[in-house]
C-alpha cells in the first residue's frame, strides 16, 4: 500500500490524543483532587490535575473510621464472597454442562440461556426477595445477580475446547467425574477462571442498582451508595466534620471516588490480558 | 463413550432414563446451584406479574390480595406520565442509537489503521477501561466536569460566556446520557468490529490497491462491505433493546433534570411501585413492557441471525 499522507497522519494522531486524553483527563483529574488543598481548588475549581500543595488530608478525613471506611468493608466483603460464590457455581454449572451427552444438559443449557433474552422486571424482583426474606440484608447484594450467563457460556465453551483425548485418558486411569474437573479441567483454565473471577469482582464492586433496591439500612450500604448520597447528592459526610476545617469537601468526595475506581486500575491490567477472546467466545454462543 | 466399560456406540442408547440419569448422576448434580439460581431469580419472579391483575397490598401478599381484573393496565394507559416515559424512553433509545451506535464502528476502523502495534495496544487498554468503572462513579466524574461547579461552566465563565450547566439541562438529557455511554462503552464495542475487520481478507486490499482503488474507495467496496453483517447484527440486536435504556444511570440523574425529561419506563415502574406502593400499576407497566421487549428482542435475535449469520460466526471464531 502506498504511504499514508502527511494531513491523513496528522488528523489520526490528533484524534487519537484527543480520544486518549478524553478517557484520561475525567481519572487522572479525580485523583489529583483528591490530593489538593482549598487554594489549589479554589485556583481551579472542578478537577485539579496537578495540586501545588498535595495533602493526604482528604485520605484522612475518609479513613478516620466514618461512613466511608464502614461501607469500604462492607464492599470488600460483598465482593470476596460474592465472587467466591459465583465463581464456584458457574463452574459447577460450565462443567456439568460441558458434554452434550450428559441426560438433560441441553434443557438445562436453554434454561440458563433464555434468562440473557428476558428481564423479570424490578417489581417481580423485589417482591421475590421480599417473599424470600432477603429484604435489607446483605445476602440481597450476592443472590439475585450470582450466576451470570455471559459467563457461563464463556467457561462452558472453553471446557468443551480441551482436547477430547485429556477427558478419555482421565477416564481410562479410572478418575470420576469429579475427579477429572479437580485434577485436569481446573489447572489448565486457571486463566479464563481468573478473568471470570475479575468480572465478577468488578460487578460486585460497582453494584448499585441491587443496593439501593434491597437495603433501607444505611449501616448495611456499600460504597456504591455512600458515593450516591456524599458526592452525588452532595450531603456532608458524618463524622467528618473533625477534619472538615482541613480537607475540602470536594476533595474528600474525589478521595471516595479514587477509592472506588483504585480496586478496578489495580485488577484491570491482568483482565485485560484475557478479556478479548472471552467477550468473543460469549458474543457469538449467546 | 460416555461409559466406563467400553461398548459400541448403539449400546449407549439402550440406557434407560434411570440408568443414565445415574450415570450422569455427578454432572447434574455440579449444575444444580446454578440451575436452583436461575429459577428462583429469573423465572420464579416471573410469578409476580399476578400483581399487575391484583390490587396488591404487601401485608395481604399475592395470596389473599383481590382480583382487578385489568383496570391496572386501563389506568397506566390513562396516565399521562406513562406516555411521557415511554416517549422519553424511545427519544433517548434514538439519540443513542443515531449518535452512539456509530462510535465503536469509526474507533475501530480508526483502531484497525494504525500500523504500530504499540501504539494501538496502548490506546486499546486506554479506551476499554471505561468500561469496568460504575455508572455512580462515571455519573459523578461527569457532575464534576460538566456539573454547576465543575470545569466546563468554569471555563465558559472566564471566557466571558454564560456559565452553562447540561447536567441540569432537560433539553440536553438525551445527549448527556448518549456522552456518558460513549465515555464508558465506545472502546469496549470496538472489540467485536476489530474481530470482523482481522477477518478481511488481506488480499481483497492488494487486489483493489492494484486496480488503482485508493484509500477511500478501499474503505467503501473492501472495509465495509466486510464488516457490515456484525453492524447489522449489531443494530438489529440494539433496536430490540430500545425499551431498556440504562436504569441505574436514568435514576441517578433523573432528579436533576426532573421527571417531564428524565423519566422512563423503567424509572416510571420503580417510582410508582416501590416508592409510591401503587403496586399494581407499576407492575402492570412493567409486564407490558418485559412483553413487548422479550418479543422484540427475540424477534430481533432471530432476524439478525437470517441476515448476518454467516459474517458473525466467520468474525468470532479466531
Amino acid at each position: 500500500m502506498e504511504k499514508p499522507t502527511r494531513t491523513g497522519l496528522f488528523l489520526k494522531g490528533l484524534v487519537l490524543v484527543l480520544v486518549v486524553a478524553a478517557v484520561a483527563y475525567p481519572l487522572l483529574g479525580v485523583i489529583g483532587t483528591s490530593f489538593a488543598s482549598q487554594s489549589d481548588i479554589i485556583r481551579s475549581p472542578g478537577l485539579v490535575l496537578w495540586p501545588d500543595h498535595p495533602t493526604l488530608e482528604a485520605y484522612r478525613t475518609v479513613f478516620s473510621g466514618g461512613v466511608v471506611t464502614h461501607a469500604l468493608l462492607i464492599s470488600v466483603g460483598v465482593t470476596l464472597v460474592g465472587t467466591a460464590t459465583s465463581v464456584l457455581v458457574t463452574i459447577g454449572m460450565a462443567y456439568g454442562l460441558s458434554r452434550r451427552e450428559v441426560t438433560g444438559s441441553r434443557f438445562i443449557l436453554m434454561t440458563a440461556l433464555f434468562t440473557m433474552l428476558f428481564d423479570p422486571g424490578i417489581i417481580p424482583k423485589f417482591l421475590t426477595i421480599k417473599e424470600l426474606g432477603l429484604y435489607n440484608t446483605l445476602a440481597s447484594l450476592v443472590l439475585p445477580t450470582m450466576v451470570s450467563a455471559f459467563n457461563l457460556v464463556v467457561l462452558r465453551s472453553f471446557f468443551m475446547n480441551l482436547p477430547e483425548e485429556l477427558y478419555d485418558a482421565a477416564k481410562v486411569d479410572g478418575a470420576g467425574d469429579l475427579r477429572t474437573l479437580v485434577r485436569i479441567v481446573l489447572p489448565l483454565s486457571k486463566a479464563v477462571i481468573a478473568v471470570i473471577s475479575l468480572f465478577y469482582a468488578v460487578t460486585y464492586w460497582n453494584a448499585f442498582f441491587n443496593a439501593m433496591l434491597y437495603l433501607s439500612d444505611n449501616d448495611k450500604w456499600p460504597l456504591s451508595m455512600v458515593l450516591r448520597t456524599f458526592v452525588l447528592q452532595g450531603q456532608s459526610l458524618e463524622g467528618a466534620s473533625a477534619g472538615e476545617a482541613l480537607a475540602p469537601q470536594q476533595a474528600v468526595q474525589m478521595a471516595v471516588l479514587v477509592i472506588a475506581v483504585v480496586p478496578i486500575l489495580c485488577v484491570y491490567p491482568f483482565l485485560q490480558r484475557y478479556f478479548t477472546k472471552g467477550v468473543l467466545t460469549g458474543a457469538i454462543k449467546g | 463413550m460416555a461409559d466406563t466399560t467400553p461398548s459400541p456406540p448403539q449400546a449407549v442408547h439402550r440406557l434407560s432414563l434411570g440408568q443414565r440419569l445415574k450415570r450422569d448422576k455427578v454432572m447434574l448434580l455440579l449444575t444444580l446451584p446454578g440451575l436452583l439460581y436461575f429459577c428462583v431469580f429469573h423465572y420464579v419472579p416471573l410469578l409476580g406479574y399476578v400483581v399487575a391483575f391484583q390490587d396488591y397490598q404487601p401485608y395481604l401478599g399475592y395470596m389473599h390480595s383481590a382480583w382487578a381484573g385489568v383496570s391496572n393496565f386501563t389506568s397506566a394507559f390513562a396516565d399521562p406520565a406513562f406516555w411521557s416515559a415511554t416517549g422519553n424512553t424511545l427519544k433517548i433509545a434514538l439519540v443513542q442509537l443515531v449518535f452512539f451506535f456509530p462510535v465503536p464502528i469509526a474507533l475501530a476502523l480508526l483502531l484497525n489503521s494504525i500500523v504500530s502495534d504499540k501504539v494501538r495496544r496502548f490506546v486499546q487498554s486506554v479506551v476499554y477501561l471505561p468500561h469496568f468503572i460504575g455508572w455512580v462513579i462515571i455519573v459523578s466524574i461527569f457532575q464534576q466536569i460538566l456539573g454547576g461547579a465543575g470545569v466546563l461552566p468554569d471555563l465558559l465563565g472566564q471566557l466571558g460566556l454564560p456559565r452553562y450547566d447540561m447536567t441540569t439541562d432537560p433539553a440536553a438529557f438525551p445527549w448527556l446520557l448518549t456522552l456518558q455511554v460513549a465515555w464508558k462503552d465506545a472502546g469496549w464495542g470496538t472489540i467485536i468490529m476489530l474481530a470482523a475487520l482481522l477477518n478481511i481478507d488481506r488480499g481483497l486490499y492488494e487486489a483493489s490497491a492494484i486496480d488503482g482503488a485508493g484509500r477511500a474507495r478501499r474503505l467503501w467496496h473492501v472495509t465495509l462491505p466486510g464488516i457490515s453483517p456484525v453492524i447489522i447484527l449489531l443494530l438489529i440486536l440494539n433496536l430490540g433493546q430500545i425499551l431498556s435504556v440504562g436504569f441505574e444511570q436514568i435514576l441517578l440523574q433523573r432528579d436533576a433534570v426532573g421527571p417531564a425529561a428524565g423519566e422512563v419506563l423503567d424509572t416510571y415502574v420503580y417510582f410508582h411501585g416501590i416508592k409510591n406502593n401503587d403496586w399494581g400499576t407499576s407492575a402492570a407497566v412493567g409486564l407490558v413492557k418485559a412483553v413487548i421487549g422479550t418479543v422484540l428482542v427475540l424477534g430481533a435475535n432471530k432476524f439478525a441471525h437470517r441476515l448476518g449469520h454467516e459474517g458473525v460466526y466467520r468474525g468470532a471464531d479466531r
